[in-house]
C-alpha cells in the first residue's frame, strides 16, 4: 500500500505541499481542515468583506480539482497527536493512521492580555470565522478602532473604512509600519491614511477595554489618556503559531514549531512548515519565524521534495514582499533596513504628487546594489532579483532601469528622473540611461 | 462546505448618495422618462423639445451621478460589487430583471416594431441634422447605442482615471463608436453614398464580403469599391499585422463597436462572466462552431453566385437567412447585449464573435503579445479572474508566474488594474519563449543546488491538472524583459 501522508492545514502552505507532492509521488495524499473545506486566499479575505469577491471566487481551485488530483479533504479538528502511534485522533472521534505527516497549521492572532479583550466586537483578522464575526459585529455601528501598526491592521481600517464607518487607529510607533519602512516610505503611508480619513494616532497604544452590560465593547482608552467610543475593536498586534495541539504532543516547539533546514521536527515522519515552522539553526536565515504568503508557498514544495525521495535542505531565497496600502502598492525586493549603517548607500526619488516612490540602496565601498522598496510603481521581480545577486552596481543598474519597470503601458515612468537625480548628486559619474522600448519601438524591431 | 459558502453577499452594507448624486439620479431618470413615455405617444407633440430635452437629462444626469467617483481618492473601487443591492448574475432577481428588459429591447426592436412607432419620431431632429432622412429604428438604436457608449465612456474614464491604459482605450473606443460607427455611415447617407461602418469587418459584419453587399457597393462607383477594397484589406492584411504587433486588443478593446459597448455600458457586469473550465469548454465549442458557420455561409454564397445558382440552388440564401437571424440577431443581440446582467458584458465576444475567434487564433500563434507574470509576487486573492469580463481564470497562470496566452483575451487591461500586487502586465515583445514554462521565482530555490533536472524517486504519480515542469528563466526571458 502506498505512503499515506496526511498535513494539517489547508493553507497556502499544506496546499503547496499537497499539490507537490502529489505532483512527485503516488502517494496517498489528505489535508485536514477545520477552518473551510478548500483551499482560499487568506490574502484576499479583506476583499470578501469589501464586497470586491465573494468567498468562492477566492478559492485558486475549482472545487473538482481535489478529487481530480486525488487530494482527500477532510473538515475536520484535530484533537490529538501521537507521534508513537502515527495516529491523529480528530474532533469527530475518527482516527488516522499516517506514516508522514505534514504540519502546516498556520498562525493565529496575538493579543497581550489587555482588561477586556474578550468582549464581544473586539477581534483580530485571520481566517473566515474572523471574517463571519467582523460581519456579525460591525452591523450598523458608528465607530471602530484598530490597533496595531501592521499589514492587517491597515487592510482592518480600509475595510471598515470602504463600509462607510469612520476608524480610529492607534498605532505604537512614532510612525505607521516603521520597523519594516524606512522614514519616507512610512510618512508617505500616514499621509495616505489620514487622505481617507482615518483617525490615525501615532505613538498610542491600547490601555483599555470598555464594555457595555451586555458584554459588548462601547469605548477604549489610550495611553494618551482619551476615550474613544467604538462598537468594534480590531486587535491586529501580530500573530503568533497556531500550535496549542502540537504543545500537548510530544513535537517539540518554542514560539513555534521547531524544525531543522529539512522542515523535520524532532519527532520521526513529522514536517512543519510555513507560519507555524520556526527554524533551529541561524543558517536558514535572520528571522526563525517567517511568516510570509510567499515564504509558506516555497516550504511546501521544500518538504514536498524532501518527502517524495530527495531530502532537500532549505535555503532561504532572496527576500521579496508586497502590500498595497489603501490606493499605494509596495513592492520590495532584497535588503532595505529602516535605519541602514554609514556603510549603505540610498538613491531616494518621490514624485511630487507624494504617492510614488523609488528607493535603490547600495554599498558604498563597491556601489553594488542590494535592494529596491518600491511605491505607487510596479519593478520586474525576475530583473531586481537578478542584478541583486548578480551584484550589479548602481551605474549598471541604473543604465538599465527603463527595463525593470512593470506599471501598464502609457504609465508615466519615473525612471529617467531617478537618474537624473543620481546624475545631480553624483557629478563625477554621470549615467545615461536606456530607452525603454515602447508600443511603437516594438513596432521596428 | 454550505457553512462557509455564505459569501457574505447577503448582507447590505449601506450604500450612501450624497444630496449631489440625488439630483443627477433625478435628472437622469427624468431624461430617461422623457423618451420611455414618448414611446407611449405621450409629450412627443414636439420631436425637438422630447429628444433634445431627454438627452439633455440622460448625459447631464449621468455626468453629475457619475462625479461619485471623483470623490474618492482615484483607485481601483469595486467596493460593494458582490453586495445584495448591487448584485446580479445567474442567482439575482435584479439580474434577470435587467437582463429581461435589455432582452426585451432587442426582441422588440427586431420583431415587434410596430411598437416602437411613436419613439422612432423623436429622433427625427437628429436624423435630419446628420442623414437628411426621416429616422428609422437603426437610427434610433444606432444613437441610443452611442449614447451609451458615450456616457458610460466618462463613466469608466471617472472610474479609471488614474490609470492612463484604461484612459486612452475608452477614449478610443468612444472615438470609434462615435466617428466610425454612427457620424460617418450617417453623413454617408446624406450624401447619397451606401452606409458603411468602417470600423466593422467580416466576419464580424458578416455581409460586408458577401455577394450581395458586395454587388450592392460594385454599384456605387469608386466610393463603393473603396469601401469593398477597406473590408477585405482590414480584415486580410491589417488584422494579421496589427494582430502579431498587439494582440486582438487593438480591435476588441479599442476600435469594435461592440467592444466599445462592452467595456462602456458593460463595466458594470464584467465580474459577472463565469471562469469554470465547464464554461471555457462551452466557449470554445461554441464560438469556433459560429466561425465554421460563417466560413461556409459565406463560401456557399458565393459558390452560388459564381455558379448562378446551378449547384446549390437557393441553400447559401437558406443558410445567410438563417444566419443572419440565429447569429446577427439572436446572438449578437438578444443574447449577446441583452444578458450583459447575468452573464456578464462579454456574453458575444466570448461565446459568439467569429472576428473575435480569428484574432483569437491569431493572438495565440501568430503575435507578440502576451501578459506577463511577474516573478512569485502573486498572492492567488482572485481580483484579477474576478472582473476578467472574458471568464479567464487569470490567476490560475498568475500564481504560477506564468504568462497568460489565450485567445479570448481581449486586453482590456483591467486584471492588471485590479491586481493589487503590481503582477500583471499587457505587453508586446519578442516571441521567443512568450509561452514561458511556469518560471515562478523561488519556487525551485529550495536547496542548495539549483537541479533543476530532478526527477522523483518517491513515485510516478502526475498531477493532470498542472504541468509545472520547466523551471528556469533563460537567457531569451531576461533578454525579452529588457
Amino acid at each position: 500500500m502506498s505512503k499515506r501522508v496526511v498535513i494539517i492545514g489547508n493553507g497556502i502552505s499544506g496546499t503547496t505541499a499537497a499539490r507537490y507532492i502529489r505532483k512527485w509521488s503516488d502517494y496517498n495524499i489528505t489535508v485536514i481542515s477545520a477552518e473551510t473545506d478548500h483551499f482560499y486566499s487568506r490574502t484576499a479575505l479583506m476583499y470578501i468583506y469589501m464586497g470586491h469577491m465573494r468567498y468562492q471566487d477566492t478559492k485558486p481551485y475549482e472545487d473538482f480539482f481535489w478529487t481530480k488530483n486525488r487530494i482527500e479533504l477532510i473538515r475536520d479538528y484535530v484533537h490529538e497527536i501521537q507521534t508513537e502511534k502515527n495516529e491523529l485522533n480528530l474532533g469527530s472521534g475518527r482516527v488516522l493512521p499516517y506514516d508522514v505527516l505534514v504540519l502546516a497549521v498556520g498562525s493565529k492572532s496575538r493579543f497581550f492580555g489587555w482588561p477586556g479583550q474578550d468582549l464581544k466586537g473586539v477581534q483580530g483578522l485571520y481566517g473566515i470565522p474572523d471574517l463571519e464575526n467582523m460581519e456579525l459585529y460591525t452591523q450598523g455601528i458608528n465607530h471602530a478602532a484598530v490597533v496595531g501598526g501592521g499589514l492587517i491592521g491597515i487592510e482592518m481600517a480600509e475595510m471598515l473604512h470602504s463600509r462607510h464607518i469612520p476608524v480610529t487607529f492607534l498605532v505604537r510607533e512614532k510612525s505607521y509600519f516603521n520597523h519594516v519602512l524606512p522614514p519616507e516610505e512610512s510618512e508617505i503611508i500616514n499621509q495616505e491614511i489620514r487622505d481617507h480619513h482615518i483617525d490615525l494616532r501615532l505613538e498610542t497604544e491600547l490601555k483599555e477595554v470598555l464594555g457595555d452590560d451586555s458584554g459588548r465593547i462601547r469605548a477604549i482608552t489610550t495611553s494618551a489618556g482619551d476615550e474613544v467610543s467604538c462598537e468594534f475593536l480590531g486587535l491586529t498586534t501580530g500573530v503568533t503559531p497556531n500550535i496549542d495541539v502540537v504543545e500537548r504532543s510530544n513535537v517539540e516547539t518554542n514560539r513555534g514549531i521547531l524544525v531543522n533546514a529539512f522542515f523535520e521536527t524532532n519527532a520521526p515522519d513529522v514536517y512543519a512548515i510555513g507560519d507555524c515552522a520556526e527554524y533551529r539553526e541561524d543558517g536558514i536565515g535572520y528571522r526563525r519565524l517567517d511568516q510570509l504568503w510567499y515564504t509558506g508557498r516555497n516550504h511546501g514544495k521544500a518538504v514536498a521534495r524532501t518527502i517524495c525521495g530527495e531530502r532537500t535542505p532549505y535555503k532561504k531565497p532572496l527576500f521579496f514582499n508586497s502590500a498595497k496600502f489603501f490606493t499605494i502598492e509596495y513592492q520590495t525586493y532584497g535588503t532595505i533596513e529602516t535605519h541602514p549603517g554609514d556603510e549603505i548607500g540610498s538613491l531616494l526619488w518621490q514624485s511630487e504628487r507624494g504617492k510614488e516612490l523609488i528607493r535603490i540602496n547600495y554599498r558604498k565601498e563597491d556601489d553594488v546594489v542590494i535592494g529596491f522598496n518600491l511605491l505607487g510603481i510596479r519593478f520586474r521581480h525576475a530583473l531586481c532579483e537578478k542584478w541583486i545577486l548578480e551584484k550589479r552596481t548602481m551605474p549598471y543598474v541604473l543604465e538599465n532601469l527603463s527595463a525593470a519597470n512593470f506599471d501598464p503601458e502609457f504609465y508615466t515612468q519615473y525612471e529617467k528622473d531617478i537618474v537624473a537625480q543620481y546624475n545631480q548628486q553624483n557629478p563625477g559619474n554621470q549615467i545615461t540611461m536606456k530607452p525603454a522600448k515602447g508600443l511603437f519601438s516594438a513596432l521596428f524591431n | 462546505m454550505q457553512r462557509y459558502d455564505v459569501s457574505f453577499q447577503l448582507t447590505s452594507p449601506t450604500t450612501q448618495f450624497d444630496t449631489q448624486e440625488k439630483v443627477g439620479m433625478v435628472i437622469l431618470g427624468l431624461g430617461l422618462l422623457t423618451w420611455v413615455v414618448a414611446a407611449f405617444g405621450i409629450g412627443n407633440q414636439s420631436a425637438e423639445l422630447t429628444f433634445y430635452g431627454g438627452l439633455a437629462g440622460i448625459v447631464v444626469g449621468s455626468l453629475i451621478y457619475f462625479r461619485r467617483f471623483l470623490k474618492k481618492p482615484q483607485g481601483i473601487s469595486h467596493d460593494g460589487t458582490w453586495f445584495t443591492k448591487s448584485m446580479l448574475g445567474m442567482k439575482s432577481m435584479l439580474g434577470w430583471t435587467l437582463g429581461i428588459i435589455f432582452t426585451g429591447f432587442y426582441c422588440i426592436l427586431y420583431w415587434q416594431d410596430a411598437w416602437l412607432a411613436n419613439l422612432i419620431p423623436i429622433f427625427n431632429p437628429l436624423s435630419y441634422a446628420l442623414k437628411n432622412t426621416a429616422a428609422d429604428k437603426w437610427f434610433m438604436y444606432g444613437t441610443l447605442y452611442t449614447l451609451a457608449v458615450l456616457v458610460m465612456g466618462v463613466r469608466m474614464l471617472y472610474k479609471y482615471r488614474h490609470n492612463r491604459y484604461q484612459i486612452l482605450r475608452t477614449i478610443s473606443v468612444m472615438f470609434f463608436q462615435l466617428g466610425f460607427a454612427f457620424l460617418i455611415p450617417a453623413f454617408l447617407v446624406m450624401l447619397n453614398r451606401p452606409e458603411y461602418y468602417f470600423s466593422y469587418f467580416w466576419p464580424l459584419k458578416y455581409d460586408y464580403l458577401w455577394p450581395g453587399t458586395v454587388n450592392w457597393l460594385s454599384g456605387d462607383g469608386s466610393v463603393g469599391i473603396f469601401m469593398i477594397f477597406w473590408g477585405a484589406v482590414m480584415f486580410f492584411i491589417a488584422t494579421p499585422i496589427l494582430t502579431f504587433f498587439f494582440g486582438k486588443r487593438w480591435y476588441c478593446s479599442w476600435v469594435c463597436g461592440c467592444g466599445g459597448l462592452a467595456e462602456t455600458a458593460g463595466d458594470p457586469f464584467r465580474h459577472l462572466s463565469n471562469k469554470s473550465l465547464k464554461a471555457w469548454n462551452i466557449e470554445r465549442w461554441l464560438i469556433h462552431s459560429v466561425v465554421i458557420f460563417v466560413v461556409a455561409t459565406t463560401a456557399m454564397l458565393w459558390i452560388n453566385s459564381a455558379t448562378q445558382g446551378s449547384i446549390l440552388g437557393s441553400a447559401s440564401g437558406k443558410f445567410a437567412q438563417w444566419y443572419g437571424f440565429l447569429i446577427g440577431l439572436v446572438f449578437a443581440g438578444v443574447v449577446g447585449t441583452g444578458f450583459y446582467p447575468v452573464l456578464g458584458n462579454r456574453v458575444w465576444c466570448r461565446f459568439g464573435c467569429p472576428m473575435a475567434a480569428i484574432l483569437g487564433m491569431l493572438q495565440k500563434w501568430f503575435s507578440r503579445f502576451r501578459i506577463t507574470s511577474n516573478g512569485g509576487q502573486c498572492i492567488s486573492c482572485g481580483n484579477c479572474s474576478t472582473y476578467c469580463e472574458m471568464g479567464i481564470d487569470v490567476r490560475w497562470y498568475a500564481q504560477r508566474g506564468q504568462n497568460i496566452i489565450r485567445s479570448s483575451c481581449v486586453g482590456c487591461g483591467v486584471c492588471a488594474a485590479v491586481c493589487p500586487r503590481g503582477v500583471l502586465k499587457l505587453e508586446n515583445g519578442p516571441r521567443d519563449n512568450r509561452y514561458n514554462g511556469p518560471v515562478l521565482i523561488h519556487q525551485d530555490n529550495v536547496s542548495v543546488t539549483l537541479d533543476t533536472n530532478w526527477t522523483p524517486t518517491g513515485g510516478t504519480g502526475r498531477m493532470p491538472a498542472t504541468q509545472e515542469d520547466i523551471p528556469v528563466l533563460t537567457d531569451s526571458d531576461w533578454n525579452s524583459m529588457k
